[in-house]
């Protein structure tokens, strides 16, 4: 029987796979000793799990588990790489490279060092959501130090070339950074196939708990090292001091382990749903998907509606589904979703969209439910839309005779 | 940001109270189309007003906006209805925030209903050889205005 509301909002945050939940248990009150007590039995067992736990977190993402940092999340470690390769690079030089769609954990970490000297380059992407990869390579100068691209898009869930991406990088000897959160356990990553450096990503959207991630810092051709944000006990090979969160890690490492033995199977199901959701959705007049639809994540799309607004579509799906808006109407000065800008849509369709994001426990009945309830609450809305009634009236959308007080 | 709305912010976005058109042509119709560039709310509102003593005889209105602009634009036609056109330009736009409990970030939808409002009084009156609404005629009442009963 379905079970309101539905949830398709994935790409926010996962809930905790049982599964998950059972490994990671015991290391609350059983196994709850300090990875660091190197004296005594407890030490071992946190850190033989924390070492397994590496494992798996690096088995998935093809890395060493050396070249593995846990932190407390993809935020921290975005900040742990961009703010540690500025300064251990800094006599190299101050360039970074980034795009205008990043992760807020990876623009804000840019402006945070732009105030330290840095000097960015935020590229345009197109209205696939890739950037120029010729505009890449022309913005690479001798003080280059890094370019930081993100592998997937967390609201439009396209794919960058991230392998033709780090070739760039690599021939010019700039270090290649990548936050892989939405990526990760998703679709196949591989930081050596890949040609990445650095990436961040973190526990919570891979179906493992809120408040774990990690930073993988290669160790190999080239060795890669940041300088710590936070100093302490050095732990994490001294580049991110603080106890580690066992229960944490351990579950991270499980859910990595599920992913990576599961993602092929989940993400062909996927796929077929997402394509239906989709599908049924494009019926609807006036209606086009954000970013490209041939590279991206098989459980995510982003649609906009025309001429009815995101925020009172989401109300109008009573609480019973979970989705996010590119709308954010709340403030003195409404600024829609700069992801959806940087695209080039234009305010009102930014502020027309909604992202859908499937995941593990999505089910057909629940995309059923969504695309009734969906396609309902877009016609309610257009009903009553003066822009759709000029719309339909053929009015030119253009030149429309606004009242003068 | 989905906030957490009044009930009635809910009932008047879920059973929209007088959505619809009148005919924007008749003579007895006035309609207040208004869009600021700086927000995508755009709010038309249409008043037929009976010739003789310009009682609001009906009130009908369509927005483009978040849940909160359509609320708020439906109990004001609600508030509309009965009024003569010089009641009705005293509207004044934070007695609908206060009707529904609008939090400060949702009062710029209040301010456009309030000019559409005004325009389509003053569409009414062009057309029927009155001059537009003049500043002291669109002072706003000191009482609070009753809505939604």
């Amino acid at each position: 029987m379905l079970k309101l509301p539905v949830y398709l909002d994935y790409n926010a945050t996962t809930p905790c796979d049982q599964r998950v939940v059972e490994a990671m248990l015991p290391y609350f009150s059983e196994t709850f000793g300090n990875a660091s007590s190197r004296n005594h039995s407890f030490g071992w067992a946190a850190e033989a799990a924390v070492d397994l736990a590496r494992e798996q977190v690096a088995a998935l993402i093809g890395a060493d588990p050396k070249e593995i940092i846990f932190t407390s999340g993809a935020t921290e470690a975005d900040n742990l790489a961009m703010k540690g390769v500025f300064e251990m690079y800094a006599d190299k030089g101050n360039h970074i490279i980034t795009t205008e769609i990043e992760h807020k954990a990876v623009l804000d970490t840019c402006k945070h060092l732009e105030k330290l000297g840095a000097d960015i380059t935020y590229l345009k992407v197109n209205s696939d959501g890739f950037p120029d990869l010729k505009e890449l390579e022309s913005a690479i100068t001798a003080k280059t130090i890094l370019v930081s691209i993100m592998y997937a898009n967390n609201e439009i869930g396209v794919i960058n070339p991230i392998r033709e991406i780090s070739a760039i990088a690599k021939k010019h000897g700039v270090l290649m950074m990548s936050d892989i959160s939405q990526a990760a356990g998703k679709v196949p990553v591989d930081v050596n196939h890949d040609g990445i450096d650095l990436a961040a990503f973190s526990a919570h959207k891979l179906y493992g708990p809120k408040g774990v991630g990690a930073l993988y810092v290669r160790r190999k051709s080239p060795r890669v090292k940041v300088t710590a944000q936070l100093d302490g006990g050095g732990h994490e090979r001294g580049m991110r001091s603080g106890t580690l969160n066992v229960p944490g890690i351990v579950a991270f490492g499980k859910a990595c382990e599920i992913c990576q033995q599961e993602m092929e199977t989940e993400g062909k199901r996927l796929a077929v749903l997402r394509d239906k959701l989709e599908n049924a959705l494009l019926q609807l007049e006036e209606t086009s998907v954000n970013g490209s639809r041939t590279n991206r994540l098989p459980h995510a799309t982003n649609i906009s509606f025309r001429y009815v607004e995101g925020e009172a579509l989401m109300m109008g799906f009573n609480k019973n589904l979970a989705l996010s808006s590119g709308s954010a109407c709340t403030s003195a000065s409404p600024e829609p979703s700069y992801v959806l800008k940087g695209l080039g849509l234009s305010d009102d369709m930014a502020h027309s969209s909604i992202r859908f994001a499937l995941g593990r426990f999505t089910t057909e009945e629940e995309i059923d439910y969504a695309i009734q309830t969906v396609i309902d609450t877009v016609n309610k809305l257009r009903e009553i839309s003066p822009l759709w009634e000029m719309f339909k009236e053929g009015a030119d959308m253009g030149s429309i005779e606004w009242s003068r007080l | 940001m989905l906030m957490a709305y009044a009930e009635r912010v809910l009932d008047y976005y879920n059973n929209p109270r007088n959505a619809g058109t009148l005919d924007k042509s008749s003579l007895q119709v006035g309609t207040g189309l208004i869009h600021v560039p700086e927000y995508i709310e755009v709010v038309r509102m249409q008043i037929e007003v009976s010739p003789k003593r310009h009682v609001i005889m009906d009130a009908r209105f369509k927005t483009f906006g978040c849940g909160a602009a359509i609320a708020a634009t439906s109990i004001t036609t609600e508030w509309l209805k009965g009024k003569t056109i010089e009641e009705a330009a005293r509207l004044d736009h934070m007695d609908i925030v206060e009707a529904l409990s609008l939090p400060p970030a949702k009062i710029h939808c209040t301010i456009l209903i309030e000019d559409a409002v005004k325009a389509a009084i003053n569409d009414y009156r062009f057309k029927n050889g009155m001059e537009a609404l003049s500043e002291e005629e669109t002072e706003e009442e000191e009482e609070e205005l009753e809505f939604g009963n």
